[in-house]
C-alpha cells in the first residue's frame, strides 16, 4: 500500500515493546464502544453460569462469586479500534477458579461468552485458562463503571478487547467453534493484537 | 433481526482518492472520495481510513459514511479532534487528489434496511449515519420511513443542519433557542411523539449523548432490544 502523502508518525510508541502493531497509546483515556443500550444490571439479580460441556454445570450469584479466591490483573489492554491502554488494574476472580469447580470435559475446546444483553463472543478454551482470563468487577480499586461493562465483565487482556464481554453472565463450553456477535460481523475469530488479527482474513 | 442474526461480510483494504474536500465548520472536514473496488453499503455503516508514514507506521480510524449507496462517491464528515493524528491530518494536510487506504463497509448491526420504520436520535457529528439514512430514504422514495431528532449546541455546530431540516428532521439545540424552543437537551416529551409506528431506533453520538438518548427512549417506553447504539469517545 502507498505511503500517505504528508503523513508522519507523531505519537510515541509507548513503553518499549508493549504497543502492538497499528495501535496507539490512549493515555489516561478509556474510549467506550458498545453495540446495544447500556443495561442497568442489578447485582442481586445477576448470576454467572458455566455450562455446556462440563461435569458440574454451576451458577454463582454475586455473593458466591465474591467468596471465591480473588485475583488481580495488572497490565495493558488493546482495542481493535486501535487504542491501547497501559498499566490497568482489574480485580475479580480468575476464570480458572470457575472452571475448577465446573470441570470441563475433554472435548470442550471452545467457549462462547454470553452477556446479559445477548452479546456473544467466541474463544478457544486455552485463551481462558492458565491465568489469562478473569471475571472482574473492579477497575483501579473502584467498582467497574457501567459504561465499561459494570458491574461485571469478562477480561481477556491478551486478546483485542471485544473478547472481554461486558455484562458477562455465562460461559458455554463447546466442542466446536461457533462465531459470536462481532465475529459474525467480520471480526477475527481469535483476535491476537500482536498478530494484528482484527478482521476475518487477517 | 436480533443481535444473534447479523450476517458476516468480508472486506479487504482498497484505496480511495479525495475528489472533494470542504471545511464546513472550523472543527469538521467533509471528504468525498472515489473508492476502488467499492462494495454497496447500507446507511449507518462505516469505513476504516488508514494513513501510512514513510517508516510504515500506520494509524487507522473508523468513520461513518454520510452518502447513500447510489452516490458515485463515498462521503465522510470527520470531526477534527485536538491532537487527533488522523482527524487533524484529514482536516489540515489532506488535499484533493490524495490517495488514502480504505476498508469497508463495516458494521452490519448499526445499519438500516431502508424498509423498517426508524427513528434516529443523533448528536453532534453523530448525525452522519442519520444523513446517510435520510439520503437513502429519499432515494428510495420512502422519506416517511425515517424520523430524525438531531441535537447540537447550536445550529452552526450541527453538521448537515440545512439538509436535515429540509428533510423534515427535528432539531434540538442545547445552548440557544430555536423557533421558540428554549435551549436545552431533548426531553422525553419531544421524543415520544416521534416514536409512533417506529420499530427500530438508532442512537449515535458521544458516550454522554448515547446515555441520554438511551434514557430518553426507555423513558418513552421504547423496547430496549430495538435500540441500536453507536458511540464514540475521543480517539482522534
Amino acid at each position: 500500500m502507498p505511503v500517505t502523502r504528508g503523513f508522519f508518525r507523531k505519537r510515541p510508541d509507548g513503553p518499549e515493546g508493549r504497543l502492538p502493531p497499528g495501535q496507539y497509546d490512549t493515555g489516561s483515556g478509556w474510549p467506550v464502544l458498545t453495540a446495544e443500550a447500556t443495561p442497568r444490571l442489578d447485582v442481586d439479580a445477576w448470576t454467572m453460569t458455566v455450562d455446556g460441556l462440563v461435569d458440574n454445570p454451576t451458577t454463582w450469584d454475586w455473593r458466591q462469586i465474591h467468596a471465591l479466591p480473588g485475583s488481580t490483573y495488572f497490565g495493558d489492554i488493546h482495542c481493535v479500534t486501535t487504542w491501547s491502554k497501559f498499566d490497568t488494574t482489574f480485580t475479580g476472580v480468575s476464570v480458572d477458579e470457575l472452571l475448577n469447580v465446573a470441570v470441563p470435559q475433554d472435548d470442550a475446546t471452545f467457549v462462547m461468552a454470553h452477556s446479559t444483553t445477548g452479546y456473544t463472543t467466541n474463544l478457544p478454551i486455552q485463551d481462558l485458562t492458565g491465568g489469562k482470563a478473569w471475571i472482574v468487577w473492579e477497575y483501579d480499586g473502584r467498582p467497574l463503571p457501567r459504561e465499561h461493562g459494570g458491574p461485571v465483565r469478562l477480561l481477556v487482556p491478551h486478546l483485542y478487547f471485544w473478547k472481554s464481554a461486558k455484562w458477562i453472565t455465562r460461559l458455554e463450553l463447546m466442542a466446536h467453534d461457533r462465531q459470536g456477535f462481532w465475529e459474525r460481523n467480520g471480526y477475527h475469530d481469535r483476535g491476537d493484537p500482536w498478530r494484528e488479527q482484527r478482521y476475518q482474513g487477517d | 433481526m436480533s443481535i444473534e442474526d447479523v450476517a458476516p461480510r468480508t472486506t479487504a483494504w482498497t484505496i480511495g482518492r479525495i475528489i472533494e474536500k470542504q471545511l464546513p465548520t472550523p472543527t469538521t472536514v467533509r471528504l468525498r472520495m472515489h473508492v476502488e473496488d467499492r462494495q454497496r453499503h447500507w446507511p449507518g455503516q462505516h469505513y476504516l481510513v488508514r494513513l501510512r508514514a514513510p517508516d510504515d507506521y500506520v494509524a487507522q480510524r473508523s468513520y461513518s459514511v454520510a452518502s447513500d449507496s447510489e452516490d458515485p462517491l463515498v462521503e465522510f464528515l470527520v470531526e477534527k479532534l485536538p491532537g487527533g493524528e488522523v482527524s487533524e491530518f484529514l482536516a489540515d494536510v489532506a488535499e484533493v487528489g490524495d490517495v488514502l487506504e480504505l476498508r469497508g463497509p463495516i458494521g452490519r448491526w448499526f445499519s438500516w434496511d431502508v424498509r423498517t420504520p426508524a427513528l434516529c436520535l443523533v448528536g453532534g457529528t453523530g448525525v452522519v449515519p442519520a444523513v446517510a439514512m435520510t439520503r437513502a430514504a429519499r432515494r428510495a422514495g420512502r422519506p416517511e420511513l425515517l424520523r430524525v431528532l438531531a441535537v447540537a449546541r447550536s445550529r452552526e455546530e450541527l453538521p448537515y443542519a440545512d439538509e436535515l431540516a429540509r428533510a423534515g428532521a427535528s432539531l434540538a439545540l442545547t445552548r440557544v433557542a430555536l423557533d421558540g424552543r428554549p435551549p436545552g437537551p431533548p426531553t422525553a416529551s419531544e421524543v415520544a411523539p416521534l416514536l409512533a409506528g417506529v420499530e427500530i431506533a438508532f442512537v449515535c453520538g458521544s458516550s454522554r449523548f448515547a446515555q441520554l438518548g438511551e434514557a430518553l427512549l426507555m423513558e418513552s417506553g421504547f423496547p430496549v432490544e430495538k435500540i441500536r447504539v453507536e458511540q464514540f469517545g475521543a480517539t482522534g
